[in-house]
């Protein structure tokens, strides 16, 4: 009786093994990409607002400082969005009878609040605060991007514990001098890594433990 | 396999997902979260009418309101500073002025800041005789309750930040008028130095 499987099918055997375990380590891989992708972040997508609102023209154009409207992102935790009054303090003059506009103009009128759509979206389970981060020499372009080339706000980083992380195990690369906070053009100098050493000694930044505890961020 | 088995196959995973996002979005009142129990959707309840915060009782006329008792008794625009005015203070309304005054009277109080540019009404400079003269108290009101059409800023600007970008703009009037003889004499030969030394383009690396 002549063999079943002719010789050659050896190569396609030890083949097959090898691809078995291709496609486990590819699928890994692929699986730990795809978690992290900007898909299931959502990063990059802009969204659509009731009111065609343009930190561009804004920020970029009109020169607005973002304290301007976050009026509480220096004291507490959460940044602030601007109520509809100081909208009107320029568009009562401003733009007064665009229809990009209405929707201001209406909430004024009756009183009830604009419905942004919220970009950045921390889980319940997360406690992030803003005044820390500012008062300890972190920018927002850092975290947010160049929100003054954004004429929709969109996410550019992925809010993932792996990257809050990345910078609280190493916060010297981030830091910045004090009257730089704002400035959402900054880039690090050359000689960022012995300025940022000195920085951190100045603002009194933590230890590491501190910041890499799971109490410091799940509270 | 009967339906039923399929069914909760099917069902399952959803079950699952559904776990995941009670955690995410857990039914607290937390900052910008509607609230469905009250009709308005504002979690943050109304305070009741009088009631003031700890830290929020604005009694001091002339600390929180800026005014005082003239000879004859009348309540006046104060023509003082409750507090010496210090570096610090300049520094700190410097920063308040550029922020919420600076879009419309401009980094110098010319009154013609980007967003006048763009159409909005122009403010008077803050160079002209009549406000040069005005008291300090004058500048408070006006940030306390607006004026005309400029909108108020008691919102954004607690007292003592009020003072300073006051105690900013009375320096920013001094330093439109003043002369060479008014300059300190260590800064002022900064003035005769050649610029060239610092206006040099730096070297390319
Ligand atoms: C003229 C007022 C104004 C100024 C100035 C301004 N913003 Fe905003 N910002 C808004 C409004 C209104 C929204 C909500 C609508 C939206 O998301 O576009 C917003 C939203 C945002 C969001 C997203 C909030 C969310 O839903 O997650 C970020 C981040 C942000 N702003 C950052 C900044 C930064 C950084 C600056 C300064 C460089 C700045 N803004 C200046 C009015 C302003
Ligand atoms: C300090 C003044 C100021 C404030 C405060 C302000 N805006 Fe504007 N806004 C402007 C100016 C100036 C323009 C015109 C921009 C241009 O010509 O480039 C503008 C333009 C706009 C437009 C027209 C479309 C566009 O982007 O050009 C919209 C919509 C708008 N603003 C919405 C808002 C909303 C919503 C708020 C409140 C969160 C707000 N603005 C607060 C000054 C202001
Ligand atoms: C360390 C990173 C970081 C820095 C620095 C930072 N932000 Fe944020 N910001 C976030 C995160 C994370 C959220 C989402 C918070 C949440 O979902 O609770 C957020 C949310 C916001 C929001 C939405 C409203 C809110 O408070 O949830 C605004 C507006 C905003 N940021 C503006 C700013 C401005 C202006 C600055 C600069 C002064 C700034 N941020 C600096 C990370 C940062
Ligand atoms: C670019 C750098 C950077 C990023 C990104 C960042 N942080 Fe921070 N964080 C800091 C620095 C610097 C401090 C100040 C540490 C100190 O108090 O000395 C800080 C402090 C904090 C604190 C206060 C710690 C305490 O108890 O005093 C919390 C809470 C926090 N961060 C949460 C977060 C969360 C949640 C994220 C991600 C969504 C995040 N941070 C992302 C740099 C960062
Ligand atoms: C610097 C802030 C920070 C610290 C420190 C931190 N976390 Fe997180 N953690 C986060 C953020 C932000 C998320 C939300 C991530 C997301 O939405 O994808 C998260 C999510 C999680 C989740 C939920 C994952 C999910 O998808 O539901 C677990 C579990 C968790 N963290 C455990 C820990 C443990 C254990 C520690 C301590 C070793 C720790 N974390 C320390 C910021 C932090
Ligand atoms: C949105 C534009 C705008 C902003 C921002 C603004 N102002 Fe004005 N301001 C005006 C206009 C317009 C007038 C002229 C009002 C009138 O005569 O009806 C004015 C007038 C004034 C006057 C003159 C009052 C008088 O006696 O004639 C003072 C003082 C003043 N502003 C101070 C400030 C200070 C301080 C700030 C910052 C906290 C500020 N303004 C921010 C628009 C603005």
């Amino acid at each position: 009786m002549s063999q079943i499987f002719h010789r050659s099918t050896n190569t396609l055997a030890r083949v097959t093994i090898f691809g078995a375990l291709f496609i486990v380590v590819g699928s890994l891989f692929a699986i730990n990409e795809f978690t992290r992708s900007d898909y299931i972040t959502h990063a990059f997508v802009a969204r659509e607002q009731p009111v065609q609102f343009s930190h561009k023209h804004h920020v970029g154009d009109v020169g607005l400082d973002c304290r301007y409207c976050h009026t509480s992102v220096e004291k507490s935790a959460s940044a602030g969005i601007p109520p509809t009054r100081i909208c009107m303090n320029c568009h009562t003059q401003i733009w007064k009878d665009s229809p990009y506009l209405e929707p201001v103009r209406a909430s004024y009128r009756t009183g009830k609040p604009i419905h942004w759509t919220r970009v950045h979206h921390l889980p319940d389970f997360v406690y992030f605060n803003h005044s820390i981060h500012v008062a300890k020499g972190v920018g927002c372009s850092t975290c947010h991007g160049r929100v003054d080339q954004m004429p929709l706000m969109m996410q550019v980083n992925s809010l993932q514990m792996e990257w809050c992380l990345d910078c609280h195990r190493n916060p010297e690369r981030a830091l910045r001098p004090k009257n730089e906070i704002f400035n959402t053009t900054w880039t690090a100098p050359s000689d960022q890594e012995e300025r940022g050493k000195r920085l951190a000694k100045e603002y009194n930044i933590q230890a590491r433990a501190v910041l890499e505890s799971c109490s410091t961020c799940h509270r | 396999m009967s339906i039923g088995k399929y069914l909760i196959l099917l069902i399952t995973p959803f079950a699952l997902v559904s776990c995941r996002n009670e955690m995410h979005d857990q039914p607290k009142a937390k900052s910008y979260r509607a609230s469905a129990i009250f009709d308005d959707s504002l979690s943050m309840r109304p305070v009741v009418e009088g009631t003031v915060a700890r830290g929020y009782l604005r009694a001091d006329p002339l600390y929180d309101q800026g005014k005082m008792i003239d000879a004859s008794g009348k309540s006046i625009d104060a023509a003082t500073f409750p507090f010496p005015v210090t570096k610090t203070i300049l520094d700190r309304g410097q920063e308040r002025f550029n922020i919420y005054c600076s879009p419309c009277h401009g980094m110098t109080g010319e009154g013609d800041g980007m967003v006048v540019r763009r159409g909005f009404r122009p403010p008077p400079s803050y160079h002209m005789d009549r406000l040069r003269t005005a008291t300090p108290g004058h500048f408070f009101d006006v940030i306390s309750n607006g004026f005309g059409t400029m909108p108020d800023y008691a919102m954004q600007l607690s007292p003592a930040d009020r003072w300073a970008v006051v105690a900013y703009v009375k320096a920013l009037q001094v330093s439109q008028h003043a002369t060479v003889a008014e300059i300190p004499p260590p800064i002022r030969s900064e003035l005769d130095a050649p610029k060239t030394a610092t206006a040099a383009p730096s070297k390319p690396e």
